[in-house]
């Protein structure tokens, strides 16, 4: 499967990702190679096997109803470029 | 009752879907032990979960599903035993994780439907295709700051459903009472609590027209509606668009709206190039849900009294009619009051008096029963006063009326105000003497025969009886007095 670099654009500008000319041009290239590669698997037969959820099999795990954890919000304010008055402050993104 | 719009070129129809965002009522968020409490300060109910903190693990809270499938039996859904938690990938700044952890081709309940009540007393049942459970976004607020948006993540992660109708619904009416009812049935499920001013329950609308009978047309969806009011609006206004579009010989393009309330108009959101690519995959994080059939069937066991179940029991056991049990059941507290009020107690009475003058007085002092300052045991008292024949219906609205304004007790302000009603007959044939006496003419024109006169007599007996006498005894010596 080969990918354009049309659509190297979009999946990069979907994951907000910069790309220049010639990297898409690259890009192209190797993620094509990867998805020929993962193709492979194509070949076998699975038509009598579960789709796989992980590598281990296991429960999910759950937690109780009750409150362990907040009350934190300097260390959470912190952590963004900027923060005034408790809320994290981003450039506006609405009109 | 299904609505038409009317073309330059024809009539046209509304085909109406919704997607009902409610807040799942827990104590903790879906995937971190973080508070859902409504209204702390900023960031103050945050885990570095919700945060989208690298290495940070989502561990699943089952009281939350434990809702979902509640509620998913409350619409006669079908609850999976096996369903799966996506990933939704998009980039918008109170959405931290970069992904907001749904359920995408595999939700917790499938299928559905609930009934809802029309204009003309009649039902019809409009579909639900699923309902999934997923995590809310954070919350931004942009009036704060000319240059920038402030970010609050209490809400990201807060567990949410999000219920999904068919295009079933024929008006803006129709979806409107699609909003209440399910609400209503949420607030009796007990798991969510409606409140739509808190965000507690969001809609989107999908919308779309076409001729009568014809094919779907092509939907737009318009996205976070607040309020029923707006909800209405919006469709009203979004088909009318659509229908312009549509006569000027265009077509519609699938696309995300917003519904701009000042100017009572949709517009397209903005980057709606990209909408609708959320490559959603399985999240590797959190292996599929299982639930276990005897796990729900405890659930499904312990359901509390749903409203149609409800309504049909005012109906059948308390001979309520159906718009009385409806208005009655709507809200589960004044189903509630109602009942607490008419426990020993003539059904109808009661609800009269709920219906009536209760709701009456809460409407006009804005208040819900829960704030109402005359409790279902005093209005029970009030109505054994009347039933008793101690007061007379009359009365026992003013003193109702004293009752909400001071709060005391019925039999304190009949005592008190000196209004118990006056049976003994001689005290009435007492009154009724002094009135004869002073319309001496109008009694020689009643006896000459003109004897619509009898309930200006009755009037004036009650008028100067204070209103107190009792009016079947009035009538029965009255009318023995004047035909003496």
């Amino acid at each position: 499967m080969s990918l354009d670099e049309a659509t190297v654009a979009r999946i990069a500008r979907l994951a907000r990702i910069a790309t220049t000319d010639e990297e898409r041009e690259r890009l192209a290239g190797e993620l094509s190679g990867i998805l020929d590669w993962v193709e492979q698997l194509g070949d076998v037969d699975t038509e009598s096997v579960e789709p796989m959820t992980g590598a281990i099999e296991m429960p999910l795990k759950s937690r109780e109803d009750t409150v362990t954890d907040g009350g934190v919000a300097e260390d959470i304010a912190r952590n963004a470029p900027r923060y005034a008055q408790g809320f994290l402050v981003v450039p506006k993104t609405v009109e | 009752m299904a609505a038409t719009i009317e073309g330059a070129t024809g009539v046209w129809e509304y085909a109406i879907g919704l997607e009902v965002h409610a807040q799942i009522v827990s104590n903790a968020k879906l995937f971190s032990g973080a508070s859902t409490a409504f209204g702390a300060e900023p960031n103050a109910n945050v885990s570095p979960i919700d945060a989208g903190m690298p290495g940070m693990l989502p561990v699943i809270n089952m009281a939350c599903i434990e809702q979902a499938v509640k509620t998913g039996l409350a619409i006669d859904g079908a609850v999976n035993a096996h369903s799966v938690f996506d990933r939704k990938n998009y980039f918008y700044p109170d959405l931290p994780q970069g992904y907001q952890i749904s359920q995408y081709k595999q939700p917790v309940v499938s299928g559905g439907h609930l009934e809802i009540e029309l204009e003309d007393g009649g039902t019809r049942r409009i579909g639900v295709e699923r309902l999934h459970v997923e995590q809310d976004a954070g919350k931004s607020l942009h009036d704060r700051d000319p240059s920038s948006s402030h970010v609050d993540l209490n809400r990201s992660g807060v567990g949410l459903m999000e219920i999904v109708s068919h295009p079933d619904l024929r008006s803006p009416e129709e979806a409107a009472t699609y909003v209440r009812k399910l609400r209503t049935i949420l607030r009796y499920a007990g798991t969510c609590d409606g409140n739509m001013q808190e965000g507690s329950l969001r809609v989107d609308v999908n919308v779309s027209v076409r001729r009568p009978g014809g094919a779907l047309g092509v939907r737009c969806e318009i996205k976070n509606l607040n309020s029923i009011r707006f909800l209405r609006r919006a469709i009203e206004v979004e088909a009318s668009r659509q229908v312009g579009v549509l006569e000027a010989g265009g077509e519609i393009e699938q696309e995300t709206r917003l519904f701009d309330v000042g100017r009572n108009v949709t517009r397209p959101m903005r980057g709606k190039e990209e909408a609708h690519d959320y490559r959603y995959f399985p999240d590797p994080d959190l292996p599929p849900l299982r639930l276990d059939r005897a796990w729900i069937d405890r659930i499904a066991a312990s359901m509390p009294e749903l409203p149609d179940a409800r309504r049909a029991r005012f109906m059948r056991d308390y001979g309520l009619s159906a718009y009385d049990a409806g208005v009655l059941v709507a809200e589960k507290e004044n189903a509630d009051f109602y009942e607490a009020a008419a426990e020993g107690r003539d059904k109808k009475l009661a609800a009269n008096w709920v219906i009536s003058e209760l709701f009456g007085q809460l409407n006009k002092a804005g208040r819900t029963v829960d704030e109402s300052p005359v409790g279902a045991a005093a209005l029970g008292e009030l109505i054994d006063l009347v039933a008793d024949g101690a007061i007379s219906g009359r009365i026992a609205k003013d003193v109702f009326a004293w009752m909400f304004e001071t709060g005391k007790g019925a039999a304190a302000i009949v005592e008190e105000k000196g209004l118990r009603q006056v049976t003994d007959a001689g005290a009435i044939g007492a009154e009724i003497d002094g009135v004869m006496e002073r319309e001496a003419a109008k009694v020689a024109e009643y006896r000459a025969g003109k004897h619509k006169l009898f309930g200006f007599f009755v009037g004036q007996v009650m008028r100067a009886s204070g209103g107190k006498a009792n009016p079947k005894a009035v009538n029965d010596i009255l009318r023995a007095k004047l035909g003496g």
